[in-house]
């Protein structure tokens, strides 16, 4: 505790870091995640290509993303560039597969309906489609962000870890309560994200808050009997 | 180009064999994750299974996988090092925990997405408790159970990287020595070799996991696919985030 006081300044700097860098991967994964989702949800021929390609990329493990990458972006290793872009990657391949979901849960008839009444396309996927998808977009954008705030710590091998620089700084000084902070804050960080993320949706999505409620005064019912 | 030097490097038969060869280093690299995926499988496949079948709990297991998902296994593990000192045990444990929630998720899932239908008939024709779980819902249920394997295997494979940082080998170790000693190359043929290792790894349980559906339910699958499909856990869940380390 001690230790944090005095050095409140580096730990708010590195936490204050840790949020820029992770923010931006999270963000593009999503808008990205949106044209992406809908080719792959629409052609059978694009989804399998995506989740083939992205399925590839997910695998590649993140260390050795962010060591291969500054050759091919043409950027310095301690580039934070570097650490960003591949943490995107992950984002964008962990929404194409969630978001081909998303737009597979929405009711067929639904979308029928919606023709019927007159929706053209574009209309019908950004008023219908969208938003109806939305809770499987969610769940999936927690995911990317929980993974995505706890990764960025590796990324302290190659000088752009953020948080992760306490781990690497309080083991080589052999001193548990720096690594301990460390984690606390990345944990601290990714609830936060997490809190954040639920409170957006509960405010763009009431209809889920709602079903949510329904559900639980169902429930006991179904139990007994 | 740094590209092709790393190829060279790794298809260089000087750098097969010996202390810092290719070879043994891709031996420890699957020891370490041999071990602590078996730790994993026995600590959560009974776990897994036991939620999925009594149907209780599972509210714990989706708060388990999102939470240990935001725990960085990277710190986790200095932290433990600082206490128990340098040793292969500290990065089994670290590593097993990081993968027991993606086997647990799968085995639940597993067993939660075989149809409520299957498990009354077993039931009413008389099949015991375990007779039910061995013969019916495990076998339906092992595409998923696999696949949470399959996703644990993967986070295992590439956090195992950070064992190089550690004091011990495995792959990793390339990428570590490589960037102490500002040699890309070793690098990032490190990079080339682990991601080879995931994707392999990655290839052989998928095919894995299509052998292992059952023939009843490959035959009727053209009929069936797209409504198990829907109703199986969100894939967010099994597909567990691979890429630490």
């Amino acid at each position: 505790m001690q230790w944090l006081w005095e050095n409140r300044d580096l730990v708010f700097g590195l936490t204050l870091e840790h949020v820029r860098l992770s923010i931006v991967p999270i963000i593009v994964g999503f808008i990205a995640c949106i044209p992406l989702g809908w080719l792959a949800n629409r052609y059978r021929m694009t989804r399998a290509i995506q989740l083939t390609l992205f399925g590839i990329l997910f695998t590649i493990p993140s260390l050795a993303l962010f060591v291969t990458l500054p050759s091919v972006l043409g950027t310095k290793i301690l580039n934070p560039i570097n650490v960003v872009v591949a943490l995107t990657i992950y984002a964008i391949a962990i929404m194409v597969r969630g978001a081909a979901d998303a737009f597979d849960s929405v009711s067929r008839d639904v979308i029928q309906s919606a023709t019927a009444v007159g929706f053209s396309s574009i209309s019908r996927f950004w008023t219908v489609e969208f938003p109806l998808a939305g809770p499987v977009l969610l769940a999936n954008l927690r995911v990317v962000s929980v993974t995505t705030v706890s990764l960025l710590s590796v990324g302290a091998l190659v000088g752009n870890g953020a948080l992760g620089y306490l781990f690497i700084n309080g083991y080589q000084r052999d001193f548990p309560t720096e690594v301990m902070i460390g984690i606390v804050f990345t944990l601290l960080i990714a609830i936060a994200f997490d809190q954040a993320l639920v409170g957006i949706g509960r405010l763009l999505m009431p209809w889920t808050r709602r079903s949510k409620t329904v559900a639980r005064v169902a429930a006991p019912v179904a139990g007994g009997v | 180009m740094l590209f092709v030097a790393a190829i060279l490097f790794i298809f260089d038969p000087e750098n097969l064999l010996g202390d810092k060869g290719i070879l043994p280093r891709l031996v420890d690299h699957l020891l370490y994750t041999g071990l602590s995926l078996g730790a994993a499988l026995l600590v959560g496949i009974p776990i897994g299974l036991l939620i999925g079948h009594t149907g209780k709990g599972k509210n714990v297991v989706i708060a388990l996988t999102g939470s240990f998902r935001a725990l960085p296994t990277f710190g986790l593990l200095l932290f433990i090092i600082l206490f128990t000192g340098l040793g292969l045990w500290p990065l089994v444990f670290v590593l097993a925990v990081l993968a027991i929630p993606p086997i647990i998720a799968g085995a639940y899932s597993g067993l939660d997405s075989v149809s409520r239908e299957t498990i009354d008939a077993a039931r009413s024709i008389g099949m015991t408790e375990w007779q039910i779980l061995g013969k019916v819902e495990i076998p339906l249920a092992l595409p998923l159970i696999l696949g949470g394997v399959r996703s644990a295997t993967l986070q295992i494979i590439a956090t195992a990287t950070i064992a190089g940082y550690v004091g011990l080998t495995g792959l990793g170790r390339f990428l570590i020595e490589g960037l102490a000693y500002h040699d890309y190359t070793i690098a990032f043929a490190g990079a080339i070799l682990v991601a080879g290792l995931a994707l392999a790894a990655d290839g052989v349980l998928a095919l894995l996991q299509k052998l292992v559906v059952p023939h009843g339910v490959s035959r009727g699958s053209a009929r069936t696919t797209t409504k198990s499909k829907r109703r199986s856990i969100p894939s967010a869940m099994t597909r567990a985030p691979i890429t630490e380390g």
